[in-house]
């Protein structure tokens, strides 16, 4: 058997109102559209995955809150409707996942022999987070492969963002592991946005452009910073300045997405790729990719 | 607002699912499902009309959300603790109250907003409470978010509109606020049998506060919250912010019958089961800062005058 690998890692950001924007039949709201800039850039993105062989999504994300160990998704098949706790005038989404349990498995074992607290989620019940579905829905619409969602262990409010910084790394190399021994072609996905900054009230029609940007500057110049880095393939420096931009600007990559991709993938040293950046009732959001294969590696913005 | 609402009983209650999935698996968590079934008991023998629930696990961004859809029906399952297993509900809420305490927060400056959605995911506090208080539906709830930017102000001023939309509807309130006291969890998975209050500190702080509940001291307990959030409150939100929302809900004053019905560890946090019934004749002890004590502005921005 082949070794297994890693294929592509996206930084996809996951604000409902993206899904929302797209009107796809499972989501229950209808909009006149909306945050163009992320969606083109996404659309754009999902091209690109069509045209790379790969046998399963994973996800890290942040709206799959667990304080006790690291958690998998351990079903194959999860069929339910998802409604946004915080926006739910958005994103009401009927969804029917597939799970690639094996995978899921492979990677629980390979956490916990690293010494990671790790659990395997058995309950037919469970309601998949709205931000795998967001970020998988706006990377492959067509749902055509199965995934693995991560949970994410909340390090940071329970140590430090250097403590989360370093279990994410962890979770990363073992993950890494698994999917080198599993002989499967694998994208990563860190679902988050950068700087995460929200606005507390709403437009009266939430997709009015008019009222959207970024909370305040500060936020703005932290997000170009880093999006500036990862042009520059400094993804090492990204992750060790983590902790100072989660502390300034929220950032919610305080789940550990973003640390634990990077470090599954060797910390890449060659050019992101930037899809776009758009803010989302406050938050900076950044799509961007990294490409191992350096022949289809593109600087696309 | 000039008639003063009727609330007739408060509880505080933990948000874990322990008590109503496996009670049977620890002692402590059986005590704390012995005391959440005095709760119903006690609850059933007044005739409060409406159960209001203040849910720290329920965080809302845009401005303070309301439960109002008549019926919510669904099947929730807890992040960390599925494997106790599914809680299936169905409730009945006060859609009338919860129209009527959106437009009382507005009133006061706040942004709020009713939700009504089929599948809408109710939080696992909120669900345990209502379970294990109102199995049966007798009595309509409603359910406020916390915001997880808010702070003091606004969650006194919330706590005010709440009063304000019991006293327009005439409403007898049962006030149920969901949260830990120390809310550190062990980051292990733990034998039930091993379940103990995280750490001596924890231990020590949650029963300091549970003797100013006990007193009845609610008002006192809203004054220390910003202690009780630096010493035994993991960092996940701004502020410990119940006790603030509580004693803005049930009268900004220390005059209650306090009475701690269990108090026990779940995976390492504080659960405590608490009653808190109004009482006549003690005497008030309020303490307020804010400019306008009636109405919201905003966080004070004492930086803004320094720039001058
Ligand atoms: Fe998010």
């Amino acid at each position: 058997m082949a070794k297994g690998e890693i294929v592509l890692g996206c930084l996809a950001p996951h604000p409902p109102h993206v899904v929302y924007a797209e009107n796809p039949e499972q989501n229950e709201p209808f909009s006149e559209g909306g945050w163009e800039a992320l969606r083109w850039g996404y659309h754009r993105l999902a091209r690109k995955l069509k045209d790379i062989d790969y046998d399963c999504i994973v996800v890290l994300t942040p709206h799959w809150m667990t304080y006790v160990g690291t958690h998998f998704l351990g079903l194959e098949r999860f069929q339910n409707i998802s409604v946004d706790p915080i926006f739910p005038n958005l994103f009401r989404y009927h969804h029917d996942i597939q799970v690639d349990v094996e995978l899921a498995e492979a990677m629980h074992d390979a956490a916990a022999e690293a010494g990671i607290i790790t659990k395997m989620m058995r309950n037919p019940d469970f309601r998949v987070d709205y931000g795998t579905i967001v970020s998988c829905h706006m990377l492959n619409p067509e749902w055509s492969k199965p995934i693995v969602t991560i949970s994410s262990n909340r390090s940071t409010h329970y140590y430090s963002n250097e403590v989360m910084n370093e279990q994410a790394a962890a979770l990363g190399e073992a993950v890494m592991k698994a999917i080198e021994a599993s002989g499967k072609r694998v994208v990563l996905v860190a679902s988050h946005s950068l700087s995460h900054r929200h606005f507390v009230t709403e437009a009266p029609l939430p997709e009015d452009m008019s009222r959207e940007h970024i909370y305040n500057h500060s936020q703005y110049v932290w997000d170009m910073k880093i999006v500036q880095m990862l042009r520059e393939g400094k993804t090492k420096e990204v992750v060790e300045i983590l902790p100072e931009m989660i502390e300034q600007t929220m950032a919610e990559a305080e789940g550990g997405g973003l640390s634990w991709m990077m470090a599954a993938m060797g910390y890449p040293d060659y050019p992101a790729e930037i899809y776009g950046y758009q803010s989302v009732i406050g938050t900076g959001n950044a799509i961007a990719a990294w490409d191992p294969n350096e022949a289809t590696r593109e600087i696309v913005l | 607002m000039s008639e003063e609402p009727e609330i007739v009983l408060g509880f505080y209650v933990p948000p874990h699912p322990h008590p109503l999935l496996a009670p049977e698996q620890n002692e402590g968590w059986g005590r704390l499902r012995e005391a959440f079934d005095t709760c119903r008991q006690r609850i059933e023998e007044t005739d409060a009309d409406l159960l209001l629930i203040y849910s720290t696990v329920w965080p809302s961004i845009v401005g303070h959300q309301i439960q109002a859809h008549p019926k919510p029906v669904f099947t929730h399952v807890d992040d960390d603790f599925h494997f106790l297993g599914s809680m299936p509900y169905e409730f009945r809420m006060d859609s009338e109250y919860a129209e009527k305490f959106k437009d009382s927060c507005e009133a006061r400056g706040l942004h709020a907003r009713t939700v009504a959605y089929d599948g809408f995911p109710i939080d696992t506090g909120s669900v345990v409470a209502l379970k294990l208080l109102n199995p049966d539906n007798r009595i309509p709830a409603c359910i406020v978010s916390s915001n997880v930017y808010s702070n003091r102000a606004e969650q006194i001023v919330l706590g005010k509109a709440a009063r304000d939309a019991m006293s327009e509807l005439g409403k007898k309130v049962v006030v149920v606020v969901v949260a830990s006291l120390s809310n550190r969890m062990f980051t292990e998975h733990i034998d039930p049998s091993d379940d103990r209050i995280h750490s001596a500190k924890d231990d020590e702080w949650n029963r300091k506060i549970l003797e100013f509940f006990e007193d009845g001291r609610l008002e006192d307990i809203s004054q220390l919250s910003r202690d009780i959030h630096g010493q035994i409150r993991v960092s996940k939100v701004v502020a410990y912010k119940p006790a603030w929302w509580m004693a803005a809900t049930m009268g900004q004053h220390n005059n209650y019958d306090g009475e701690v019905l269990a108090y026990e560890a779940l995976h390492g946090a504080g659960g405590a089961v608490i009653q808190l019934t109004p009482a006549k004749g003690g005497v008030g002890d309020k303490e307020f800062d804010e400019d306008d004590v009636e109405y919201y502005h905003g966080d004070r921005s004492v930086l803004d005058k320094g720039m001058l």
